[in-house]
């Protein structure tokens, strides 16, 4: 397979480690939102 | 810079990890996924100058109103413009663009606040805004469609389940914000303006250079398409964008959504004071937040279940799904009214918003199916004016019937019955528009010598000499 000249693709791919902390960014505060939203949700059943 | 954002860079290489894709495209719809939490802002923006309370002068509610219907007008209007330039331009380009639209449309506002011009905020917020709205949409679901070709609903869902996971990060971080930054003298919303620009500006260019676009050719690895059948939705052929607004399929998905959306407008719009007027003493102001709340969570909910569903049982069949058991579940809630049992309105409310956001998570898939993937960026950006008028018709219609039935002398409580009932027959309309989605006729299909030449147009307009072999 030849390398892709002057693209990043060239480069080393992204490990796995990459993909755990770029998928953890976006999860804590989709997290948090749903966490709070739970949180007012609840008083529907109060 | 340029360089560094063009589509021939970021082609991937043949280890690349796909799953990387799916944040990187959450990234940007969970930033622009803020729109449907814009009602934050609608109390402290009426009290700009009063601070405490509205003075002469302030905004009214009237006013405020326009932001968001402008931003959402945007929104199809950009996606439809732009799309045939984001297959060309690439995922990056586009995400760049629409962070920086996205990112101004809030510095612009917060200006707006300042000098207190609502002409800038609709500017910001409304127009730039709304291109930011309308480029950060599809520029991820266009991708991900193409990383996930063996399991395209459950992808593209994944991004979509962002743009209504975003309004449950944007409302409390909002609220945090306008609690921080208030005073004797402000509202505090200036300057959640531009944190919130900060935030999100920054949140989406990290997205958008995150994408990568799979090498020509390249598939996952063990997968090979499924064949085709004579009867069969599923294409792997491919058809431009300019001839698929020909097709009656185009028109007919158009419908199927605008009736969707409509229909899930009229829950949305009037959630809040419909479960107060309707339990009138047994749920309060408090309980009716929460009952907002948990619509969002299943509306978020349902565009990665629903869409993941439609990989097993078809787009088709999931769409007559929702269109079948919606006008139901729609005749219910009167219903629900009437024997006053809250926990079987707020039970079918729940499964309506599940379908709402299950509706604009499939129809990307949908699109992909009948139109092939190549345009599928395009063709999903035009298919989204749908989105924007029924933004608009939607809550026209839903406030001029009610308007009209409590005018008329019909009790607060009873006067959602009929536009629920409406909301049902819209419905089974868009039953009958899914029911006759045929496959596209065979004149519409690019011959592989098209596509070629195609290709080798793009190829000729960017970089000369690369080399690409990605194939897993």
């Amino acid at each position: 397979m030849s390398p892709l000249n002057g693209s990043e693709s060239g480069t080393e791919p992204p490990g796995l480690a990459v993909v755990l902390v770029a998928w953890l960014l976006v999860s804590v505060p989709l997290l948090w939102g749903v966490w709070q939203t739970i949180k007012k949700a609840s008083a529907l059943f109060r | 810079m340029a360089g560094l954002l063009s589509k021939e860079r970021i082609v991937a290489g043949p280890n690349f990890n796909r799953w990387l894709v799916p944040p990187a495209a959450l990234a940007i719809h969970l930033s622009i996924g803020q729109a449907y939490a814009f009602s934050v802002f609608k109390l402290p923006l009426t009290k700009v100058i009063g601070v405490s309370q509205s003075a002469p002068g302030d905004w009214k509610q009237t006013q405020l109103a326009w932001i968001f219907t402008i931003a959402i007008v945007f929104l199809g209007l950009s996606a439809a413009v732009f799309g045939r330039w984001l297959e060309h331009a690439g995922p990056r380009k586009s995400g760049v663009v629409a962070a920086c639209c996205w990112g101004l449309g809030f510095f612009i506002s917060a200006a707006g606040v300042s000098l207190h011009n609502i002409w800038l905020i609709y500017l910001g917020y409304g127009v730039l805004g709304g291109c930011g709205l309308g480029l950060g949409y599809i520029t991820p679901v266009s991708t991900l469609i193409k990383w996930f070709p063996d399991r395209r609903g459950m992808a593209t869902g994944m991004a979509i389940m962002g743009f209504g996971g975003g309004a449950l990060i944007a409302s409390p971080l909002s609220q945090l914000l306008l609690d921080r930054y208030r005073s004797a003298t402000s509202v505090g919303v200036a300057e959640t303006f531009v944190t919130l620009g900060i935030i999100y500006l920054a949140a989406m260019l990290s997205g958008a250079f995150l994408f990568r676009v799979p090498a020509p050719g390249w598939r996952p690895s063990g997968w090979l398409p499924p064949a085709p059948s004579a009867r069969g939705l599923i294409t792997h052929r491919q058809v431009h964008v300019d001839d698929a607004i020909k097709t009656v399929p185009f028109y007919l998905l158009w419908a199927v959504l605008f009736l969707n959306v409509t229909a899930g407008i009229g829950i949305l719009e009037q959630a809040s004071p419909m479960i107060q007027e309707m339990f009138k003493g047994r749920v309060r102001a408090d309980a009716a937040a929460g009952f907002v709340g948990l619509l969002s969570l299943f509306n978020m909910a349902g565009r990665f279940g629903w869409s993941s569903l439609s990989d097993r049982i078809g787009r088709k069949a999931t769409y007559a799904l929702f269109l079948s058991l919606g006008p139901i579940l729609y005749v219910t809630l009167p219903y629900a009214g009437r024997i006053g049992s809250v926990a079987l309105f707020v039970s079918a409310a729940v499964l309506i918003l599940t379908m709402y956001g299950g509706g604009f998570a499939t129809i990307p898939a949908y699109l992909s199916d009948i139109f092939g993937t190549h345009y599928v960026g395009a063709i999903h950006g035009r298919l989204l004016t749908a989105w924007s008028a029924a933004g608009v018709a939607g809550p026209v219609l839903v406030n001029y019937i009610r308007e009209y039935q409590i005018e008329h002398g019909t009790p607060a409580g009873q006067a959602y019955n009929i536009t629920m009932y409406l909301m049902a027959g819209l419905l089974v309309v868009g039953f009958l528009c899914n029911l006759a989605v045929r496959p596209v006729p065979d004149r519409y299909y690019m011959a592989d010598d098209q596509l070629t030449d195609r290709a080798m147009a793009s190829a000729r307009s960017s970089r000369p000499c690369m080399d690409i072999d990605g194939a897993e």
